[in-house]
């Protein structure tokens, strides 16, 4: 997946970060495994408590926007295969 | 010679600027953490070294970061402010029910004697204590839970605690101030509080004597007399000589008494300045002029302070951090503004220079004065 550059250098990790998923590959796996492996991230992307996407993230791939998908639907293949990255986006807002 | 250390946050990033006790030649060193909102950074009266800092940002949340070495290095600590129990719900800006919802640290008041503890006023309004340097963060809820917490409303900029006041004589009494709540004490430690507003008279709510709804912009007070406290309200200046039982106004002469800063000389209890804005509708200086105004009796008659200060053309606001004193000999004031200056009088508000002229936005301004 590609982290925007503000959480990238939070966590510092690069822009590009690859995580495993056990069995079903979801918004919500992806984003487990991501926060399991950089705690940091926690609250960042989902909210802590409530575990909804913040308001101004964004999750695209394949040209396509998932922010509105269930959390547990599957990702394309391609992106499970990694293949194809799972885009994590700062939304245009603010200044 | 004694040393200063000035902790500036602004919309984007913050900055440390260091200079000696002439105050003339500053170091700058930023922006730390660029990008982000830093809306407040303090250091510990017991480690000067220790600072912790607000860092948040409407994509990503918030962030804690401290400071071992005084700015030089940061690491982030916990940033998990949890409401205790059920949050429950406040007054939204339609009069409707709403969830406390967390959003940001509006300022952290660390604990006088030991570096480790440290208080967190946040938005949605809520007290948080952290006993281990930032590492976890409790709720004292004894202040949401008040039975007025439900009727609790936000002011245009959100519902915030912005105001912590430690009582450097006893350590089981403290202040805070909430926009648009108004003033509240706890006498232990923080378990429990009282709404101390009377006295206060806003215009602008259905009740102008109210218990709580009274937009508070900013309070203080001085160490030597910590039951004298002094208040920026949205309008109106205010003042109170018991412990905030009763308050009563001291605008005076002030060309306008609206503003968000207020604070006292380090070593005349009596001497007090505030940045007059213009009004609520505009938040800027009146006339371009930028002018701070300082009474040395305690409030009611006011003189301006401008040598040094923009005399034309300046529409910036000083919001409600902003202001800060150091405590050498020579007392220095310092002030920020939305239009990024920093200034500096090193004579107690006779005259004044721009440490810098073109930072972001300033959302808060510390001093810290060292050996």
């Amino acid at each position: 997946m590609e982290l925007p550059s503000g959480l990238s250098t939070v966590a510092r990790l690069p822009r590009d970060v690859l995580v495993r998923v056990e069995g079903v590959v979801t918004l919500a796996a992806v984003l487990d495994a991501l926060e399991a492996a950089h705690p940091v991230l926690r609250g960042m992307i989902r909210d802590a408590v409530t575990g909804q996407r913040r308001k101004f993230i964004r999750f695209f791939a394949c040209q396509r926007d998932f922010s509105h998908h269930a959390v547990d639907e599957a990702l394309p293949d391609v992106v499970a295969r990694g293949e194809e990255v799972l885009l994590i986006v700062g939304a245009i807002a603010g200044g | 010679m004694s040393r200063v250390r000035v902790l500036v946050g602004t919309r984007k990033g913050a900055f440390i600027l260091t200079a000696d006790g002439m105050r003339r030649d500053w170091a700058v060193s930023g922006p730390h953490f660029p990008g982000w909102e830093v809306y407040h950074l303090k250091g510990s009266p017991a480690d000067p070294e220790r600072i912790y800092a607000s860092q948040s940002s409407a994509w990503f949340g918030q962030m804690v970061q401290r400071s071992d070495d005084g700015g030089v290095s940061w690491r982030a600590v916990g940033k998990d402010f949890v409401y205790d129990g059920l949050a429950g719900t406040h007054q939204w800006y339609d009069g409707t029910a709403h969830p406390w919802e967390f959003n940001r640290v509006w300022h952290f008041e660390p604990s006088l004697t030991d570096p480790d503890t440290v208080f967190a006023g946040v938005e949605d309004a809520a007290l948080f204590k952290s006993r281990d340097g930032g590492a976890s963060w409790q709720e004292l809820s004894g202040l949401r839970r008040h039975t007025t917490g439900a009727t609790w409303q936000p002011g245009a900029g959100g519902m915030c605690l912005h105001s912590i006041l430690l009582d450097p004589g006893n350590p089981e009494r403290l202040y805070t101030a909430i926009s648009a709540a108004g003033a509240f004490r706890s006498d232990d430690g923080g378990a429990s509080w009282q709404p101390i507003n009377q006295g206060l008279r806003s215009a602008y709510i259905p009740d102008p004597i109210a218990e709580v709804g009274h937009c508070v912009h900013h309070i203080a007070l001085h160490p030597s007399n910590p039951d004298r406290l002094f208040m920026q309200k949205h309008w109106d200046v205010m003042r109170s000589d018991d412990a905030g039982a009763h308050w009563y106004e001291i605008s005076g002469d002030l060309p306008t008494d609206f503003g968000f800063v207020i604070d006292v000389h380090a070593h005349e209890p009596e001497t007090v300045y505030v940045v007059p804005i213009k009004s609520d509708q505009e938040h800027f200086p009146i006339d371009g002029k930028l002018s701070v105004y300082r009474s040395r009796s305690g409030g009611g008659d006011w003189e301006r302070l401008s040598q040094g200060l923009p005399e034309r053309d300046c529409y910036v606001n000083v919001l409600r951090d902003a202001m800060a004193v150091d405590t050498l000999d020579a007392c220095g004031i310092y002030f920020g503004t939305t239009g990024g200056q920093v200034y500096v009088s090193p004579d107690a508000g006779e005259t004044w220079h721009a440490i810098v002229r073109n930072l972001p936005a300033v959302l808060s301004v510390e001093v810290q004065t060292l050996p």
